[in-house]
């Protein structure tokens, strides 16, 4: 059991004009054959037309423990969002 | 059910811990591979979800067995589909069973030496083309009634899966229901053919919930922390409920005798499984145990040599293009 594949993270652009999302991971020797077990794996009912896979060990991920540093600041800035500012109806849609 | 039977460890960790672990769970967070979680719930869920993908996997076996000689062109199409997703179901299972740290290829060790377990269903024949419409109709359906709860689970990972495995699934059961079918409506010998399925898969089919709430011991902890979502016999008479109406739509007698709506409860009554001969499908003794692990088995064994001479391969290219830059 040595030699087992390594594993590749998938993502897929869906049909209409969206980002590639990531939809799960399989194992593969290269990235040739990653695409193509990608294929069949995660496009079987035309789930996507375009596919990116990444050996999953080149993924660089946020630690669960810096949560608060990370997000909590802008839970504070509520101005960033358009509903924190009162337009009058007779000002119409904006 | 697909993972019937599995053991829950018990819980060893700082109470202040698994308290907060507690309180993420019943507030409906979803625990993600990274974070902290109770080594005990890690360890259930690489059993479960080890045996759930298991199942999907060992599951291609009675089907398999059926796609050269269905009936027509478009039965076979069908039928490969069906059991090509099933590939695919196992593989989104294993997948998110990697992310507790547990690697596929130690996983699939595990199915080959006998630690692991599969549904008890798969150790069942599929002896005729009737039984690959009741296979797909009965035990799909009770799959069915098993996941969709599960697309709640606590797990992340597991929960995605989940709701991969569901969109795909109810094609499954209408495909082996719209195959009974034909042969139900069909001449008095395919009539008999179907009756003949029915009554042989019902009881295993009831079997794949796991045993009766009763002797059922490891409940409690898995659905505290929501990777058990409701109880075996629950999902069991939701099981029979939906399907009494079905064998009835298709003209068949109900394989169990004892089957009767129950005014009171609401529900049907019905007969419980033999659990005796349940025991002992899961210890190995059913009808096909042997063959699914020895064709398991031959599977690994005759692939290695494709497994390593890719990766041979992929190493030789990763090679010459550095020496190339």
């Amino acid at each position: 059991m040595k030699n087992e594949w390594p594993l590749w993270e998938v993502f897929i652009r869906g049909q209409h004009g969206m980002s590639h999302r990531h939809v799960g991971s399989l194992h593969a020797p290269d990235a040739e054959m990653a695409i193509k077990n990608a294929r069949d794996v995660y496009t079987r009912r035309n789930e996507g037309l375009s596919i990116w896979v990444v050996e999953a060990n080149h993924i660089a991920a946020s630690s669960p423990s810096d949560k608060g540093p990370l997000y909590e600041p802008s839970e504070s800035k509520v101005y960033r969002h358009p509903t924190f500012f009162d337009i009058p109806d007779e000002v119409g849609a904006m | 059910m697909y993972a019937q039977m599995v053991k829950t460890e018990a819980a060893q960790d700082d109470p202040e811990k698994l308290a907060a672990f507690q309180a993420r769970i019943d507030a409906g967070e979803k625990i993600e591979p990274k974070d902290w979680m109770p080594a005990a719930y890690r360890k259930t869920l690489i059993r479960q979800i080890g045996q759930h993908a298991h199942s999907e996997i060992v599951g291609q076996l009675p089907e398999g067995n059926w796609i050269t000689r269905a009936p027509t062109l478009e039965r076979k199409a069908i039928l490969l589909a069906k059991v090509q997703d099933e590939a695919g179901h196992g593989l989104y299972l294993y997948c998110a069973a990697e992310t507790l740290g547990v690697s596929r290829d130690e996983l699939t060790e595990m199915l080959l030496d006998g630690r692991m377990k599969y549904s008890s269903i798969f150790n069942y024949p599929t002896l005729n083309w009737s039984d690959i419409g009741a296979v797909g109709w009965l035990v799909d359906g009770a799959a069915i009634i098993n996941q969709v709860p599960l697309q709640r689970t606590s797990f992340g990972p597991y929960s995605r899966a989940m709701i991969r495995v569901c969109k795909e699934e109810s094609f499954h059961a209408r495909q082996g229901f719209d195959a009974i079918r034909k042969m139900a409506e069909g001449t008095p010998e395919q009539k008999k053919m179907a009756q003949d399925s029915v009554n042989r898969l019902w009881f295993p089919a009831l079997m794949m919930f796991g045993p009766s709430d009763k002797d059922s011991v490891h409940s409690e902890q898995s659905m505290a922390w929501k990777i058990k979502m409701n109880t075996n016999d629950e999902l069991r008479q939701k099981f029979v409920d939906q399907t009494v109406p079905q064998i009835e739509f298709l003209g068949l007698d109900l394989p169990d005798p004892g089957t009767k709506w129950n005014e009171e409860r609401g529900h049907y009554d019905y007969t419980d499984p033999d659990w005796s001969e349940f025991f002992d499908v899961i210890k190995g003794n059913g009808p096909c145990n042997v063959d699914r692990l020895a064709a398991r088995n031959k599977a690994w064994d005759d692939g290695e040599w494709v497994r390593e001479g890719l990766m041979a391969h992929a190493k030789k290219k990763a090679a010459a293009k550095i020496a190339a830059e």
